[in-house]
């Protein structure tokens, strides 16, 4: 058991270092950073904003790390946070009632990412190819569900997802953190992620050992649309109206970068649920830091795009073999990847 | 051949309803640039409203974000003989040929909401708002409503470099000037969205001593002061009370929290540019006599006196 846990931190280790500093750099630039109170009856501060604003690319990113892991990529998440968010809110101002609205916006994930999966896994159509068409398109088909204009709506229901809070932490979160936990544990106490991690690093060779790679690819798109929906309906919910035209926009880059900075290679293979996720927290400390520090708007960019290519550098086979006297012990994975190129 | 004949046949027609000086037979061809925003959506669905009030047929073309389509619908107008044609140019450059054609067939365009890197003498006119007096606007009233008080003001810029954003930020600066009592303590982008303006809300928020510290809200366009509102809320403080929200842009949305007292005011972008286009149309079609190159819309102020919910009323069907 011992052992287990440390094989988890080793293989965490990097980005949680990369967290402290982050974090550790913020409340330098900014004192009050790490301060937490209760108000409202729910917990209240900044790194309470983290885990909460940054909700919609965690989610997005567990969806992400898996497709990766198969050696694919899914461009169309934030187009189908899009979609999903106008369903839910045109849904609920036509008087349905939220179970119905969440059981159809969900569907209409799901649906999103079957389509995905059949262009990748039956047609064979490159995954970033495949998956492109629907972020094209899919702003298209929000911004015909809501007419082109932010669809507002008022239901206390739908509104507790995006803003109410739960035990102290607000939904949003409670949401990710279920979530992630769930897809970890089925991913990880049945043989799904070896498999997975067999299709992405040899897809023939899987099929032939008897992997049936084709529902297996479909049910990665598949998680990975249904993590959006989550994600869409979350957005939707936080500012109470489905804005189809910037709802999720530019968030699958961010998803990607987080799987990227969780040390999940974009060749496939072995992956991390749980890295992919700090991750997605590590770039939104960078967001919040920055619009902590009081910075012009012109930096924030560059700001950002610094501390990242810093944070992969760290992570750079060849930076490290240079630095070995002084790195941190790595992951055993790692090596096999780079080998694997 | 025929197209000279065309043309002329259209310029005699155009020559009759001069003489005749009625409205009613005016045909204006209207270059849309597409359904990028609900603004625009409103400025279709008032510029129908206005041709139809004065009995002006309208033919509209909707040209999809693209200028290959605007210039196809501007030649199109040119050879149905229209009296005038409307142009809300979707890019600013590489008008000057099509321009020149509409002249030789004696056609005035009118530019509405913005302008073009193109000789003035090829347009009648440009209606467009004055984006640095909306700010200013919205500046004013801020100085006029803490009347001397010491107050710290947050802003939610626009998208960073897009003109809206430097020339809103420069108004509002300019009505500001010289007030000692009134500081812009923190200023960040929201991308005029309202889930930025939420979340960098939530930081000035945080960053300000949990809001005490801020009197004042002043963001770009009312999207953003929608997400803004919220965020103030969920901190446990009265946004249009605690802290004092002003906004651009009137969007229906807007007047809904300022009738609920959490929004104090709002500059309109007025999506009537057709009105005062069709006005001058009128008056050049008449008597011959040139407008000034560029009409200036209103800007006007929205406060909660002024019956936020009657105007949301009659807002909330323009299509924004």
């Amino acid at each position: 058991m011992t052992s287990t846990v440390r094989t988890y931190l080793t293989r965490l280790l990097p980005q949680l270092i990369a967290l402290t500093i982050i974090l550790a750099a913020i409340s330098i630039i900014f004192p009050g950073f790490l301060n937490l109170q209760i108000q409202n009856g729910r917990l209240y501060g900044s790194l309470i904003d983290i885990l909460n604003r940054g909700a919609p690319v965690v989610l997005l990113a567990i969806g992400m790390t898996v497709v990766i892991a198969t050696k694919g990529i899914d461009l169309s998440v934030g187009a189908v946070m899009a979609i999903c968010g106008a369903v839910s809110a045109s849904l609920i101002t036509s008087g349905h009632s939220l179970a119905e609205t969440l059981l159809v916006t969900l569907a209409v994930g799901i649906l999103c990412g079957i389509w995905n999966g059949i262009l990748v896994a039956v047609l064979d159509i490159q995954p970033i190819i495949a998956t492109l068409v629907l972020m094209v398109a899919g702003r298209g088909i929000a911004q015909l569900i809501t007419e082109g204009a932010i669809l507002t709506f008022n239901d206390p229901g739908l509104i507790y997802i995006g803003s109410g809070s739960f035990a102290g932490l607000p939904m949003p979160v409670i949401i990710w953190l279920v979530f992630g936990v769930l897809v970890a544990l089925v991913v990880r106490q049945t043989a799904l992620g070896m498999l997975v991690e067999a299709v992405g690093v040899n897809r023939e060779a899987s099929t032939l050992s008897g992997v049936f790679t084709p529902v297996l690819l479909v049910a990665a798109y598949v998680l990975s649309g249904l993590c959006a929906a989550i994600a869409g309906v979350i957005a939707a919910a936080d500012i109470k109206g489905a804005d189809a035209n910037n709802a999720g926009l530019w968030l699958e880059l961010d998803a990607i970068l987080a799987v990227v900075v969780g040390g999940t290679s974009l060749l496939g293979g072995r992956f991390s649920i749980a890295a992919s996720v700090l991750g997605a927290i590590i770039i939104q400390s960078i967001n919040t830091g920055i619009l902590l520090s009081g910075f012009p708007p012109e930096f924030n960019l560059i700001i950002k795009a610094a501390i990242i290519v810093f944070i992969l550098v760290l992570q750079s086979p060849r930076f490290r073999a240079a630095f070995q006297f002084v790195s941190i012990p790595r992951a055993a994975g790692k090596p096999t990847e780079r080998e694997a190129k | 051949m025929k197209f000279v004949k065309a043309l002329a046949s259209a310029t005699i027609l155009a020559a009759c309803t001069f003489g005749s000086a009625s409205a009613a037979d005016l045909v204006v061809g209207f270059s849309q640039i597409g359904s990028e925003s609900g603004w625009r959506a409103a400025e279709t669905t008032l510029t129908k409203q206005q041709a139809e009030q004065r009995g002006i047929d309208l033919k509209f073309a909707d040209a999809q974000q693209k200028q290959e389509n605007q210039i196809k619908a501007i030649r199109s107008f040119i050879a149905q003989g229209v009296n005038a044609i409307l142009l809300a140019p979707v890019v600013a450059t590489g008008w000057d040929e099509v321009l020149q054609e509409a002249k030789d067939a004696e056609i005035p365009v009118i530019l509405l909401d913005r302008t073009v890197d193109a000789p003035k003498e090829l347009y009648l006119t440009a209606v467009t708002s004055d984006l640095v007096h909306e700010g200013n606007v919205a500046g004013k009233w801020l100085v006029d409503t803490v009347a001397g008080k010491p107050c710290n003001v947050v802003e939610l810029q626009g998208t960073t470099g897009s003109s809206p954003a430097i020339d809103r930020k420069k108004g509002f600066e300019q009505a500001l000037a010289g007030k000692d009592n009134l500081k812009i303590v923190r200023s960040q982008t929201g991308d005029f969205t309202r889930t930025k303006g939420k979340e960098v809300m939530e930081s000035f928020l945080k960053a300000e001593d949990g809001g005490k510290n801020i009197c004042a809200l002043y963001a770009h366009n009312d999207d953003m002061a929608v997400g803004a509102i919220q965020a103030i809320k969920e901190a446990g403080l009265k946004p249009g009370k605690d802290i004092l929200v002003v906004s651009i842009d009137a969007v229906p949305d807007i007047f809904q929290a300022m009738a609920a007292g959490e929004a104090n005011a709002t500059v309109e972008l007025t999506p009537n540019m057709a009105g005062p286009a069709f006005d001058v149309l009128d008056t050049y079609l008449k008597d011959g006599k040139e407008p000034a190159k560029w009409i200036q819309t209103e800007s006007k102020l929205y406060t909660q006196a002024d019956d936020p919910m009657k105007v949301y009323e009659e807002k909330k069907g323009l299509g924004y």
